[in-house]
């Protein structure tokens, strides 16, 4: 306990160097405030909100400090915590998939329709979590393939007037061909010339989408999409006999429709999952991590590069179309607006803040980042803050994202652990 | 004995630097064949280059008598040639159970779990570490591993790139005794590019030394470790 007066006393100014900091820095930018008056502009300071804001700043910082002293780093985390966090942690997985399974029986419209968004940007994270995650290729313009499914939809739905789900597959194939595309050019490049290729090829799209008018609407887009149908059941209330309340001799709300589409949802983002969990242990997928780890150790094996990142930008880029997809039919319209860089790097975002090649993290991620900026929403301009203030301590505290872990392809047994002392006693 | 390995006049460029001078070289089968040389000789250009990339612009690499100079590197080592390329590059996040597996890419289950098998009576503190991740290995381990892992595609030419680089001799002297033992008891080929001339050519039975990116001697391991110019050059206080 003889440190523990230094440690206070080295906290307090250390919180007080950041409360001076956050003076600086906020004295003007909060503590002074233009007022429009009849003369013109006159200034007013507002000593409160300052003072509380540098008084927050101490504490915070603080309470910061103490708690790293109280838990200094590399200090093993009891065996019965770490146990019972690991069997905790187990258990996550399938208590968000069961919550998300009955959603609609305990929320509303509103809480579905927050669902469907929030599975949404799960699905594109899956999506980009192949390619970002597995194969290492980092990519700032999945927002293009996300375009190319949305579009192809809508143009094949209004042009022939195919269904949902016939459109679906196409959609996915058609993405996956401009995976492809973007691919080939990209072959020789790595880290941040292919994070400035991508994003470039992102903007690309969207400007053609503007620009071909006679094509995609331009600006205007296309609306009138076609919903999807269940087995054909349309979801309106014309009472016409192929509706889904007629046919199952319901009272018709619009609600029917937002369930079945959070179902749709559920089921493409829960398909991108199981794909990808397929796919990881397969040698495809471990050839796609390899490629991650160590390139040249890669070519040394006779893994064939060139097909193995073309299929981790094809396989990612289909699960983006059919999310873009479900998009438009959602929507019921469509225009280049929705695909701007900001969709690429909230999906970016999603994967890097749950955790690269974590599946389960990603949803996490997605959960926080899109349901949570729907929670705040009543904050209006405070929500980017809160945002940003979310990254940052994530950053912080988690560098490598919320599950940082990675779990081996292939298992030695029941539990790796045992698996490993087997080994070393000649029985594995 | 017939040439399993035969290189004629090949050059390699990197960019407007030439990095291999009309190299010749021949590896028969079953033998074990060191190329030794200084610090930026050409050595792992050359075991690159017979790889595939970067490829040969001038010569003619020949493997089992067919001509892969122009073969994609991927087709090349389909062939039966295997690489444990320079620093070990095994795979750090994955386990040595997945760097293994890795290396039968494209081969069936079944031969690579025979393959298996062989590596871990091979190496048996592989097995002990089936479930540890690659980059926790000790640097011994790890060039183990990296070897294993070539020989999971069970190659009849194995290239190895200085596998004692950063080892201690004790653990070099193992690796060696293992390459040795492979060699003796499955006729393994083996390629050797060495900087410890002096445990490379004890080893081997041919060998060639190679200066500035052309051969300048070539004999028997025993031969090239009598020469004075090799005992002065690559030897003295050197192991």
């Amino acid at each position: 306990m003889s440190t523990a007066r230094p440690t206070l006393v080295a906290a307090m100014t250390d919180a007080a160097l950041s409360a001076l900091v956050a003076l600086g820095l906020f004295c003007v930018l909060i503590g002074l405030r233009l007022v429009p008056t009849d003369s013109g502009l006159t200034l007013h300071t507002r000593p409160r909100p300052l003072v509380l804001t540098v008084l927050a700043v101490f504490a915070g910082r603080l309470l910061l400090r103490l708690w790293q002293r109280a838990r200094p780093a590399g200090a093993p985390t009891p065996r019965l915590v770490a146990e019972g966090v690991t069997r905790a942690g187990r258990l996550v997985g399938p208590v968000f998939l069961i919550l998300a399974l009955t959603l609609p029986l305990y929320t509303g419209r509103y809480g579905i329709d927050v669902g469907i968004l929030v599975l949404t940007y799960v699905m594109l994270g899956w999506g980009l979590n192949i390619v970002v995650g597995l194969a290492g290729l980092l990519d700032l313009g999945y927002v293009a393939f996300y375009a190319v499914g949305a579009y192809s939809y809508a143009l094949i739905s209004t042009t022939f007037h195919l269904g949902f789900w016939t459109s679906l597959p196409v959609a996915g194939l058609l993405a996956a061909c401009w995976g492809v595309m973007l691919g080939f050019p990209v072959l020789r490049l790595r880290g941040d010339y292919l994070a400035i290729v991508t994003l470039a090829f992102g903007e690309i799209i969207r400007v053609v989408l503007i620009n071909w008018t006679s094509f995609t609407g331009g600006p205007n887009g296309i609306s009138d999409i076609p919903r999807p149908t269940l087995f054909g059941l349309k979801f309106n209330g014309s009472g016409d006999p192929d509706t889904f309340a007629a046919f199952f001799h319901l009272d018709y709300s619009v609600t029917q429709r937002f369930v079945f589409l959070y179902y749709v949802i559920l089921g493409l983002a829960l398909l991108t999952n199981w794909v990808s969990l397929r796919l990881r242990r397969l040698p495809l997928g471990r050839a796609w991590e390899a490629l991650r780890e160590d390139e040249i150790a890669c070519r040394a094996l006779g893994i064939n590069v060139v097909t193995t990142k073309l299929t981790a930008f094809a396989m990612g880029a289909m699960f983006g179309g059919f999310a873009g997809a479900f998009f438009a039919t959602r929507q019921g319209f469509v225009s280049p607006e929705s695909f701007t860089f900001i969709e690429s790097a909230l999906v970016l975002s999603i994967v890097v803040l749950g955790g690269l090649g974590s599946q389960l993290g990603v949803a996490l991620a997605a959960l926080v980042m899109i349901g949570g900026s729907e929670l705040f929403r009543d904050l209006a301009e405070y929500r980017m803050l809160i945002f940003g203030l979310a990254l940052v301590v994530m950053m912080v505290l988690r560098p490598r994202g919320l599950v940082s872990g990675r779990t081996p392809s292939i298992a030695l047994g029941a539990r790796r652990e045992i698996a490993a002392e087997l080994v070393a006693q000649g029985r594995g | 004995m017939t040439a399993l390995l035969r290189l004629a006049g090949v050059t390699a460029f990197y960019g407007a630097i030439q990095a291999l001078k009309g190299v010749d070289l021949e590896v028969n089968e079953g033998e074990i064949v060191t190329l030794i040389g200084a610090n930026g000789a050409g050595k792992s250009t050359l075991m690159m280059t017979i790889c595939g990339t970067p490829r040969a612009r001038n010569g003619r690499i020949e493997y089992d008598g067919q001509d892969i100079t122009a073969l994609p590197t991927h087709t090349i080592m389909r062939r039966g040639l295997a690489q444990s390329p320079e620093g070990r590059r095994v795979f750090p996040r994955m386990t040595v159970h997945e760097n293994l597996l890795m290396g039968a890419h494209g081969s069936a289950s079944s031969a690579s779990g025979a393959a298996m098998a062989q590596v871990l009576a091979l190496f048996p503190r592989l097995g002990e570490r089936l479930g540890q991740r690659g980059g926790t290995l000790s640097g011994g381990e790890q060039q183990m591993l990296a070897i294993g892992r070539a020989l999971m595609s069970r190659p009849r030419l194995l290239l190895l790139d200085e596998p004692s680089l950063g080892l201690a001799p004790l653990v070099v002297r193992q690796i060696f005794g293992a390459i040795r033992e492979l060699n003796r008891s499955t006729g393994l080929t083996v390629l050797l590019v060495e900087q410890n001339a002096y445990q490379a050519l004890r080893l081997a039975h041919r060998g060639y030394v190679l200066v500035n990116g052309a051969i300048t001697m070539s004999g028997s391991g025993a031969e090239l470790l009598a020469r004075p110019e090799i005992r002065a050059a690559y030897l003295e206080g050197g192991h």
